[in-house]
């Protein structure tokens, strides 16, 4: 069996072709250095597609209401892929990808792409190269490319950085209106889904998300809004003031974000989570909104590779030109700060792009 | 040319009526204990289903499980829609409780390999790495 050159597989991509589609997701998500020139080309063809993130705690439901979810955007006529994603081992490095389980009813279907992605030591609830395997579906021709997180916990909110639309999947039963009103998850979804209404204590988790989603609209936010309003008519959210921590921007005191109560089980609330991811990607084009979202994200991608090719450089030169390096800042002859300085100057990475 | 630093992406599936899953979930967690990235798909599924998930996934082993009897059926219609797909670089592993007798006839049509109720977990992970690495990269 031979390698087939990324190259090659970048028409076939673009029409769609799923086998081609496939393989060059595993290298995107490998970060093949052979398929990097084919990745560039994707990226510069994506841009189309509505990305949509879903994020909520293990055991919340995503994966089922992310099908029940899916089935609906094909009702509507659109294709749709989803990048599902759950945890790699810290230990052996490897996974169990079980977000397929809950999928079936969607098998079969020519409109529908699934793919598992494991997180690879990434800690923000997205898996290492999750945008870049946005953007080979995105290219592809799909209308909607859906990114579930792994189960997150209180703080990986980098879903937010990479989507246009976040969805917070809460489920009943899970902590008091004080977990409702703390920092962090709960601050970045554009829309919350209660999950598993078909539980008697559905009402409660709904009614601490709507008391929370109240408090954060005084009247003295919406006075400093709108005497900015008048001289700046942008707007921003939640996500751009995650996106841009070195530049902080008021979020958008007349945007509040719907709850929407849902059951996987009894075929609930599905619908009217769809329309309200519609009108939310609506309210984006209409106020301009998602030229700054997608500026965020362009932000947030550029730091993401520059990283990259550092950490890469880094553990090719650690041994050989670094050695001294290190030896000093283990000597405790040079900071931390004084040595980073030095190391950016010694690997002078603009060079060999 | 793939980089050494790629898990290994293995489906495994239970197809049919078959709803023994202990077994299929220990080798799992065996495969993921050796590094390998593991896509489970659940219980009941058909050979479409299965193929269809192994090349969204591109994954390099179909593992199967079987305790059913179905294992004459259902792997050959695997084998077939793989080859139908031009996805004969997937390769097909079986498992389950299988008579001695069939494990010719599987392997005639395609099956890499059969590993039976008692193989040791190290066997199984030594032979899925065995049949990716004389298969190549791709």
């Amino acid at each position: 069996m031979s390698y087939i050159p990324s190259t090659e597989l970048e028409p076939r991509v673009l029409a769609g072709d799923r086998r081609a589609v496939a393989r060059l997701l595993t290298r995107a998500e490998s970060g093949v250095d052979e398929a990097r020139s084919t990745l560039d080309a994707m990226f510069s063809h994506a841009g189309r597609a509505h990305v949509v993130g879903i994020t909520g705690v293990p055991g919340s439901g995503k994966s089922t209401l992310v099908a029940k979810l899916a089935a609906d955007v094909r009702k509507s006529g659109r294709t749709v892929a989803i990048v599902a994603i759950d945890p790699s081992s810290p230990f052996s490095g490897g996974s169990i990808l079980g977000d397929r389980i809950r999928m079936g009813e969607l098998a079969g279907d020519p409109g529908v792409f699934v793919r598992s992605m494991a997180t690879r030591g990434a800690l923000g609830g997205l898996a290492k190269g999750t945008l870049e395997v946005v953007d080979v579906l995105d290219a592809a021709g799909f209308d909607m490319v859906i990114i579930e997180t792994v189960g997150v916990g209180q703080d990986e909110v980098d879903v937010a950085r990479a989507a246009h639309t976040t969805v917070v999947v809460s489920a009943p039963g899970l902590g008091d209106d004080i977990q409702a009103i703390k920092a962090g998850i709960l601050e970045i979804a554009d829309i919350h889904a209660v999950s598993k209404c078909d539980r008697p204590d559905a009402n409660k988790t709904i009614t601490d998300l709507k008391t929370m989603l109240a408090l954060g609209l005084t009247v003295l936010d919406r006075e400093q809004w709108s005497a900015k309003a008048g001289s700046d008519s942008t707007f921003s959210t939640r996500s751009t003031h995650v996106a841009a921590q070195s530049e902080k921007v008021e979020p958008d005191p007349t945007f509040r974000p719907e709850v929407i109560a849902t059951s996987s089980l009894r075929d609930q609330g599905v619908a009217e989570l769809l329309a309200a991811i519609d009108r939310h990607r609506e309210r984006l084009e209409r106020t301009g909104e998602i030229e700054k979202r997608r500026a965020a994200i362009a932000e947030r991608r550029l730091l993401a590779a520059g990283e990259g090719i550092l950490r890469d450089a880094f553990a090719r030169n650690r041994t050989g030109r670094l050695s001294s390096l290190l030896e000093q800042l283990r000597a405790r002859t040079l900071s931390p700060h004084a040595a980073a300085q030095r190391l950016l100057r010694e690997l002078n990475l603009g060079g060999d792009a | 040319m793939e980089p050494s630093t790629a898990p290994i992406r293995v489906v495994i599936a239970k197809v049919g009526l078959d709803g023994h899953d202990r077994g299929v979930k220990i080798v799992a967690r065996t495969l993921r204990d050796a590094g390998m990235d593991v896509i489970y798909t659940g219980l009941h599924r058909t050979p479409e289903e299965v193929v269809e998930a192994a090349i969204q996934e591109d994954v390099d082993v179909i593992g199967v499980s079987i305790l059913s009897g179905a294992h004459m059926t259902v792997f050959p219609r695997i084998v077939k829609l793989l080859r139908e797909r031009e996805a004969g670089d997937i390769l097909v592993v079986g498992g389950g409780v299988i008579p001695d007798e069939d494990l010719p006839k599987l392997r005639e049509i395609g099956v890499k390999e059969v590993l039976l109720q008692d193989t040791p977990p190290a066997e199984i992970v030594a032979s899925i790495k065995r049949v990716v690495a004389e298969r190549g990269p791709r």
